[in-house]
């Protein structure tokens, strides 16, 4: 509960982090020397799909505490990531696209390993929702939908990994087993707006999470009233 | 504006635009909340022999 005092707080400090991080990549951060000006998409295109991956990631860790203990929140807790989680994915595919488009001159490359098997996360969790909301709330729904959570994850280290797996040439990559290959300005930049990035995650996941809550509590105090 | 920086602005707007939406979704909730707890006042408020008669 505390969390939700301080939520305001924290969104302050996400607004800020994100000014911070917008300074950066426009005013401090160099112009890449091979893609220009368009390769400052990647400042906020990284970030927002590994937010993307956290989000995925939360959901499937909640799902599994919910299988674990059975305590119904984590129910609730799984759905609202994997929501934030879809939400920051389309933005990848979004932000991700015009990049491309920018770079090598097509909106999607289907050749691109990274690409598709991002694609195929994003899809996967968006059947979530149908299979959701094809069960009767409950705890058959809530342990189902953990379920489902829990194997989406498994193609979160597939999609990380495939670029290196496949040895993509397309896609590239940034960050090598022998560090990042950018200057130290850019790299600040980059770590600015992730951070920024979870911020507002989180804080759109708490959001979000109040919300429903005082919609979960409103539906019982009807009921209760009604019922007198 | 070349095109490179087109471009850039395209993909930073989408990003912006997707938090404003979000903001709209929330804010026709908060909305929506109000209403249903001004109701529930207003059923709270009530004798409790008058609520299921015109609730339930």
């Amino acid at each position: 509960m505390s969390l939700n005092r301080n939520v305001a707080a924290i969104a302050v400090g996400a607004a800020g982090l994100m000014a911070l991080a917008l300074a950066m990549v426009f005013f401090v951060a160099p112009e890449d020397a091979d893609q220009g000006i368009s390769q400052k998409i990647f400042y906020f295109h990284v970030p927002i799909a590994l937010t993307a991956y956290a989000c995925f990631g939360t959901g499937a860790w909640k799902g599994l505490r919910l299988l674990w203990t059975g305590a119904e929140r984590y129910d609730l807790e799984s759905y609202t990531a994997i929501h934030q989680g879809t939400i920051f994915g389309a933005l990848t595919l979004l932000t991700g696209s015009i990049w491309a488009k920018a770079s090598w001159g097509v909106w999607w490359a289907w050749s691109s390993n990274q690409l598709v098997l991002f694609l195929v996360l994003f899809l996967f969790y968006c059947a979530y929702f149908m299979l959701r909301f094809s069960v009767e709330p409950g705890t058959r729904r809530a342990r189902v939908s953990a379920v489902y959570a829990l194997f989406g994850v498994a193609l979160i280290p597939i999609s990380f990994l495939a670029i290196r797996l496949a040895n993509d040439f397309i896609h590239p990559t940034v960050f090598t087993r022998h560090g990042a290959q950018m200057t130290g300005t850019m790299l600040a930049a980059f770590w600015v707006s992730w951070a920024a990035l979870l911020l507002l995650a989180f804080v759109m996941y708490r959001v979000e999470l109040i919300g429903k809550h005082i919609d979960a509590n409103l539906r019982d105090l009807r009921d209760i009233l009604t019922a007198r | 504006m070349s095109s490179g920086e087109k471009y850039v602005a395209a993909a930073y707007a989408v990003v912006l635009l997707a938090v404003l939406v979000w903001v709209a979704i929330i804010a026709a909730k908060l909305v929506r909340l109000e209403r249903e707890t001004a109701e529930l006042a207003t059923l709270a408020r009530r004798p409790a022999g008058e609520r299921q008669s015109t609730d339930g």
